[in-house]
């Protein structure tokens, strides 16, 4: 197991170097002259030079990459251009938002799907089946942006059931201001017993969470559908059916375990998936995540935040793979023993 | 099926003629439907100029006494912010998300493949190095990576076309690698190297038709997942600029009229729902249709 | 008569895949039911066993076990003989056991599953297990750690733990090579001799059949064509099938040594 997770770890460490590498790429495939930009519109060709020579533009590209190398691993990721302020600290203060945001729309869509593709693997074939399987096929052909507005106009326009925009309603900012520690909303406000701040967060959460779960709920009850279909035509099942097993123990216990592999790797998928969704989403519910940080920093052209978001969520999607193959390596004892 | 190629593509599989087809058919209205809404979808975009009541404003007529006028018999989805008809803008919609959909999984495959048979069939360092590549573009959620492209980029449908593609070949060079690894191992590929017949020759006549089924059941399932990615991106104001009738454009533009003008994001909403609904039921019953290991059960 | 099959027809649809007139097993007997792959084999074992509607299948006739009509049964009743007075082997015992259970679980349960306390179940195991020579550690082992062999050692030993009166062997050597095999012959062997079992031995091997079988019964698209003792059958065939099919049988002439 020592040695699967040693190999694993020592891939994503590779694939990151190449990650950020990537990211330099992408940041020199700006055209025009980034020290023109800088410098302005009205600028000398003197003063191209001078900003071309303090954005270190003037040195080699295989210099610039080792300091661009250097500045990602030691923390200094760029200045937005439109925050003035450094990219990471940006994205640290925006991330716990999305983080939220993601987590519990997978939850959502696990407490979703998992249930209907069991339905629908239990039952191949009847009403249920049929639908659940186009339902599924709608959630992942969704665009999530127009779901987002379709939503918020029904159930908060319209209905007014749910709270249209922001974090938490603004009443409470002088009600029950919340103080933070960790930067999570969810979490901070128990921690600190602001209860009336949890539900409101919460209360606004759910829409922009729904919107955001339904493209990992379709996806994940196909899956499961898939695998437990694929389980039950094995050997090992009739022969658990051949012992004497009641049909609900062969499904729920012997076929069941083999469903999660798929569905624990596309965890990790959907995760990086829906981190990315938020930029589609955020903006629309006023939600404080890295997705409106995004969409700000596209409509501004502010590349160094687009960079730094995009290398931010790459990060995190490496290490949401590594931990799920572990995890799987863990569950599965082929995996590891191979 | 997905904005990106799935995880679990599809298993090679040969296309049934005939009676088998007639039943296979039968079986999967999944298929036929999705089908029939794709033909339903290309005919619509083909006869566009036909179609649209009011072609002109597809591109840049305005009509100011017509501005934000909601669903009627004149204008069966109302008209947006500048009085131009949704319907016809919707109708002439139809030929963008196709196309782009098409040469963005044209120049995938045509990256993808060859890189993907080099890697399968060779092997060694060059195989290593080719993977080595895709697993750093991998590593990204596929819409980030091309939002990053589209974003450094000037906004325009070709960039959209290009930073899709670009982050969408590397799916394609591991599936066909994987695919001409396992039919490089054949036996009968061993016969013919021992025949003396030229690498190229193996390559062109028999590695690449026998690796070619799940590249094809992939790319019917990626044609929705494609034209999510670019309304999404357009969405976002990357890709195609004002006036070109292009759906996400239009669902962003309409942003601002939502809550008292509620068709000018509607429809063109449902436009694209629709046609990645059509395009994923297609792919979707092309790969069942293919599936060698369809059990009774199903 | 342990287990006595009558008129047995089963089918998908409209297509019959087996119409048995008359196959009967006695106690502590191997009866052999060969023919060619596909000849309807399988699906008798799932009929008996109440699974045929499992893959989709119909199944019409008689079954009985001791004179208890099998057919008529509902599920629940026969969930209560399946393993307990019926056990069934398979072919390619690798994938008789789910992967990601250690191999003792799926024993432990089926035992408990039938009545024994977590005590018994687990002194019953470890007798099974050395009755079938292997050590009860293994138990403890994943499917991908133990060789094929093993494994249907221990699917017979859940047989045995469980002390079935019928073993329903579907060619539960073919996956096996031949020394192998004989380790598996010799153990249905025993069962026969020592437990009483009436074992139906499934199998697309004649020379695996005759060298085991007490009866033998030939299956051609789903008919019995032949029945009778194994040495008078495979000697003196009488079905013009079942004369083709052993002269199918390639054989090994031993040359005397110059």
């Amino acid at each position: 197991m020592i040695f699967y997770v040693a190999r694993r770890v020592a891939t994503a460490v590779l694939v990151v170097a190449g990650v950020i590498i990537l990211t330099f790429v992408i940041a020199r495939v700006v055209p025009g002259d980034p020290a023109a930009t800088w410098a302005g519109p009205h600028a000398s060709a003197a003063q191209v030079a001078a900003a071309r020579k303090f954005l270190g533009l003037d040195r080699p590209p295989a210099v610039q990459l080792a300091s661009y190398f250097g500045g990602i691993l030691t923390g200094s990721w760029g200045l937005s251009i439109h925050t003035h302020r450094p990219v990471l600290s940006d994205i640290g203060a925006a991330a716990p938002a999305s983080l939220e945001l993601v987590t519990a729309a997978l939850i959502i869509a696990l407490v979703i799907a998992v249930p209907l593709g069991l339905i629908s693997a239990r039952w191949p074939g009847r009403a249920a089946d049929h639908s659940i399987r186009a339902g599924s096929i709608l959630g992942v052909s969704m665009p999530i942006f127009w779901l987002a507005l379709i939503l918020q106009l029904v159930f908060s326009q319209r209905l007014r059931l749910l709270p249209a925009a922001g974090e938490f309603s603004p009443s409470l900012l002088f009600t029950h201001p919340l103080t933070r520690i960790t930067g999570f909303g969810l979490i901070d406000a128990p921690l600190t017993g602001n209860w009336a701040m949890f539900g409101s967060i919460l209360g606004h959460l759910l829409l922009p969470a729904l919107v955001v779960a339904a493209y990992p709920a379709g996806l994940i009850a196909r899956l499961v559908r898939a695998q437990v279909l694929d389980t039950i035509g094995e050997t090992h099942v009739q022969m658990v059916r051949a012992l004497g097993f009641p049909e609900r123990t062969v499904f729920g216990r012997f076929a069941m375990k083999l469903a999660w592999n798929p569905v624990a790797a596309a965890l990790a998928l959907v995760f990086g998936y829906s981190l990315v969704n938020t930029f589609l989403v955020e903006a629309i519910f006023d939600w404080p995540g890295l997705g409106e940080y995004a969409t700000a920093s596209i409509q501004t052209l502010d590349t160094p935040a687009i960079l730094g978001v995009t290398l931010f969520i790459a990060l995190i999607y490496v290490a949401a793979n590594l931990i799920v193959d572990i995890v799987q390596a863990a569950i599965d004892p082929r995996i590891r023993l191979r | 099926m997905i904005e990106a190629p799935t995880p679990f593509p599809a298993e090679a599989g040969t296309l049934p003629r005939g009676p088998a087809l007639r039943r296979g058919l039968r079986a999967n209205p999944l298929l036929v439907a999705g089908a029939a809404g794709s033909v339903l979808i290309l005919a619509v975009a083909v006869l566009a100029p036909l179609i649209a009541p009011f072609p002109a404003d597809a591109g840049a007529a305005t009509h100011p006494f017509a501005v934000l006028r909601p669903p009627s018999a004149q204008h069966w989805f109302g008209t947006d912010d500048v009085g131009r008809d949704i319907f016809s803008r919707v109708i002439y919609g139809a030929r963008i998300s196709p196309l782009v959909a098409v040469v963005v999984l044209f120049i995938a495959c045509v990256i993808g493949l060859p890189l993907g048979l080099l890697a399968g069939y060779f092997g060694g360092w060059l195989d290593e190095a080719i993977m080595r590549v895709t697993d750093i573009f991998l590593a990204f959620p596929p819409l980030l990576l091309a939002l990053a492209f589209a974003a450094v980029l000037p906004a325009s449908l070709t960039t959209v076309v290009i930073a899709i593609a670009v982050t969408w070949w590397p799916w394609y060079t591991r599936l066909i690698r994987g695919q001409a690894a396992s039919v490089a191992g054949r036996p009968y590929i061993e016969a013919c190297r021992a025949l003396g017949i030229s690498r190229w020759r193996i390559l062109h006549s028999h590695v690449l038709p026998n690796s070619i089924t799940p590249l094809t059941v992939q790319v019917s399932l990626d044609i929705g997942g494609v034209i999510l990615t670019a309304s999404a991106l357009s969405f976002l104001g990357l890709g195609a600029q004002d006036p070109t009738p292009d759906w996400g454009l239009m669902v962003a533009e309409g942003q601002n009229y939502f809550t008292t003008a509620w068709w000018v994001v509607t429809f063109p909403g449902l436009a694209i729902l629709f046609t990645a609904f059509t395009f994923n039921l297609f792919g979707d019953g092309l790969r069942d249709l293919l599936d060698p290991k369809r059990t009774f059960l199903r | 008569m342990r287990l006595a099959i009558t008129g047995l027809q089963v089918s998908f649809g409209d297509r019959r895949v087996v119409d048995v007139n008359e196959l009967v097993v006695g106690q502590a007997e191997i009866v052999g039911l060969a023919g060619e792959s596909g000849s309807g084999k399988s699906m008798t074992t799932l009929a008996v066993l109440g699974l045929a509607h499992t893959v989709g299948a119909t199944v019409r006739g008689s079954i009985t076990l001791d004179r208890t009509e099998l057919t008529g049964l509902s599920q629940r009743e026969l969930r209560d003989l399946r393993g307990r007075r019926i056990a069934a082997i398979f072919q390619s015992p690798a994938t008789a056991f789910s992967p990601v259970f250690k191999v003792g679980s799926v024993v432990h349960r089926a035992l408990r599953l039938h009545g024994m306390s977590r005590d018994e179940a687990t002194e019953a195991a470890d007798r099974a297990m050395r009755q079938v020579l292997l050590s009860p550690g293994l138990l403890d082992r994943y499917p991908s750690q133990l060789s094929g062999g093993q494994l249907q050692r221990v699917a017979i030993a859940i047989a045995l733990a469980l002390r079935a009166e019928v073993l329903l062997a579907d060619e539960p050597t073919s996956a096996l090579d031949v020394t192998v095999q004989a380790e598996v012959l010799d153990l249905l062997r025993e069962l026969r001799d020592r437990e009483g079992m009436s074992v139906l031995f499934i199998s697309h091997d004649l020379a695996v059949v005759a060298e085991l079988c007490d009866r033998v019964a030939i299956m051609r698209e789903g008919r019995i064509v032949e029945q009778g003792p194994a040495a008078r059958v495979l000697s003196a065939p009488a079905d013009p099938y079942t004369a083709a099919l052993l002269a199918a049988v390639p054989v090994i002439r031993a040359e005397a040594a110059p």
